[in-house]
């Protein structure tokens, strides 16, 4: 059994009339990248501030590694990027660093650290006023990752990202998370939570709509397969796929709950019994599919919620 | 205790390097050596009793620029001067936190609010100090100066009498940085901190104590004030009013030192409480 790191119960919070977050319930294991997704104004920061203490909840508590949340003793073991950075802008990027590695009572060495693994170091000595946004988005990272915490919580870390910035973010949070490190990842880029998730929660106006591995999430893999006749491919389908594993999708295709493996077998039976086979295709439906199911939500690109 | 000095050595890194800080301890020192000597010396070097010399003689023009004058002087501009210098300091500390984002990074990195908001008050505390300790030096350094330059003998004054003079001058400071503290805290940044706390300081209590002369009742409010107990301390040391605009004699000297030393505590405090309970959106 994985050790729990955070663990909400009915976590709510209220401002006025606004019901921000409504009693989420939600739980992180030691050791995995938990992606948080919700389109804009759902809930997800609310409940992240929460989670650190940096809010209080109206109703409800918060446990982070096996503490209440906002415990001194439980942020010092915590690394958090919240809503962007927030940094000295007439200091330069170490000495901001510097400055935060004070706070914990850590030696400049780990500021060293943490610079290069952001890839900031050549830059370190500019004022955090004249960064670029990505530039500035890596140096909260750096901040979230002195002393070497126990659960990092990065909310949108890509944002402002160039796509070469956001695959080095992509690769230091997975590096990260080989190395055992437990992060609570923040996005509104789809794409990136389905490929570096292990388990996501799914927060839509301030309710927590699903919480599984990103695999129960998109479902199994299907097969869609256009032949003629029709009716008589459905025979031949369900024969192998159950009654209830085939389905009429219109344009005389089929779609069929088989895995792609499938697809040699399918075809030679299809053939086998003179149906004329068009097309076969694998179908998989991305976390954008089934988050957009659940939510509602889509945008014009169809890639990303709008930030 | 160990988290209120790391919170502390933070905030002083910071500090350190905040280029506005050091604008105003330019400034102040600016002003302390202009009110405090230029001025005097110029009117006693060119004899004319209109101007800056108040019709002093040439005699106590040059009594006033002595060493053994400085306890006086150090004291003279804080009540006007140096305490809105130091609402200022005290404002921008708390309130750029806000707007900067950066007490919610200093949040989550680890020390408790009472840690870190402790640390901040205890930084600018050290801040006020080195500003006191800057103004005794300069002082010191321009009266030797002055008297060396005249051919006048080099009469320091008591420690008794410097660390009295210091001492209430640092109070007075830190009684107006630690209200500019607060009004950020509450204000949630520095520009209405700023703005709210030198009117204050420098005209709605003045205009309330020029009503308070009329009206009893006023005046037991306004003798409660920071800046009529400021200007009261530093009245006392300096013996009364001296024409120096803010030093007054409106309380005696024991009760305005418990008035300021309450505002500091209170203040100190209330920053805390405000900072522990607020939600930090």
């Amino acid at each position: 059994m994985r050790e729990l790191v955070v663990e909400t119960d009915g976590l709510t919070k209220r401002y006025g009339d606004r019901l921000a977050v409504d009693r989420v319930s939600m739980t992180v294991m030691r050791g995995e990248v938990y992606g948080f997704l919700g389109p804009n104004g759902a809930g997800k920061t609310t409940t992240l501030r929460m989670m650190l203490g940096l809010i209080r909840p109206t109703a409800g508590s918060a446990s982070v590694l096996g503490r209440p949340a906002g415990r001194p003793d439980v942020t010092a073991r915590i690394g958090a990027l919240i809503e962007g950075p927030g940094f000295y802008p007439y200091l330069s990027g170490r000495d901001n660093l510097r400055t935060m590695a004070r706070y914990q009572g850590l030696p400049n060495t780990e500021v060293d650290r943490v610079l290069e693994m952001v890839d900031l170091a050549g830059r370190a000595k500019d004022a955090f006023k004249g960064y670029s946004l990505g530039m500035k988005q890596r140096l909260g990272v750096a901040a979230a990752m002195l002393g070497s915490p126990d659960l990092l919580v990065l909310d949108e870390p890509t944002n402002g990202l160039d796509p070469a910035g956001m695959a080095d973010m992509r690769a230091l949070v997975v590096s990260l998370a080989e190395a055992g490190q437990t992060v609570i990842l923040s996005s509104h880029i789809l794409a990136e939570v389905q490929e570096i998730c292990d388990r996501v929660g799914v927060i839509n106006n301030g309710r927590l709509l699903r919480e599984s591995t990103v695999a129960d999430l998109r479902g199994g893999a299907t097969l869609r397969v256009r032949a003629t006749p029709e009716d008589a491919a459905l025979a031949v389908l369900m024969r192998m796929a159950g009654d209830e594993g085939v389905r009429r999708i219109g344009n005389e295709t089929l779609e069929v709950d088989l895995p792609a493996t499938a697809t040699p077998d399918v075809v030679r039976q299809l053939v086998t019994h003179s149906i004329d086979v068009h097309e076969v295709a694998v179908a998989e439906r991305s976390l954008e599919d089934v988050f957009f199911e659940m939510t509602g939500n889509r945008t014009n690109s169809g890639q990303e919620l709008v930030s | 205790m160990n988290a209120i000095v790391n919170s502390t050595r933070a905030e002083l890194l910071r500090l350190r390097k905040w280029s506005a800080i050091w604008v105003i301890v330019g400034a102040w020192l600016a002003l302390s050596l202009s009110f405090g000597y230029v001025f005097n010396y110029v009117a006693y070097k060119t004899g004319d009793d209109n101007f800056a010399g108040d019709g002093a003689t040439d005699a106590q023009l040059l009594a006033e620029l002595m060493p053994s004058a400085i306890p006086d002087v150090i004291v003279s501009g804080l009540p006007m001067f140096g305490g809105a210098l130091a609402m200022v300091v005290g404002a921008l500390v708390a309130g750029n936190g806000f707007g900067w984002g950066t007490w919610k990074t200093v949040f989550t990195q680890g020390p408790g609010r009472l840690a870190a908001v402790g640390g901040s008050l205890a930084a600018v505390t050290i801040f006020i100090f080195a500003m006191m300790t800057a103004t005794l030096a300069l002082s010191a350094g321009v009266s030797v100066v002055i008297a060396a330059t005249e051919g006048q003998t080099i009469s320091m004054p008591t420690m008794g009498d410097l660390a009295e003079s210091f001492g209430a001058g640092f109070l007075v400071l830190e009684m107006w940085a630690l209200l500019g503290f607060l009004v950020g805290v509450l204000a949630k940044g520095p520009a209405l901190a700023v703005g709210l706390g030198l009117v204050w300081s420098l005209v709605v209590e003045n205009l309330l104590r020029g009503v308070g002369s009329l009206l009893s009742g006023i005046e037991t409010v306004t003798d409660a004030l920071p800046g009529t107990a400021g200007g009261s301390l530093a009245g006392a040391i300096i013996g009364g009013p001296n024409g120096t605009p803010g030093v007054l004699d409106a309380i005696s000297g024991e009760r305005a030192l418990v008035t300021v030393a309450a505002y500091v505590l209170v203040a100190a405090v209330a920053a805390v409480v405000v900072m522990r309970r607020r939600d930090l959106a």
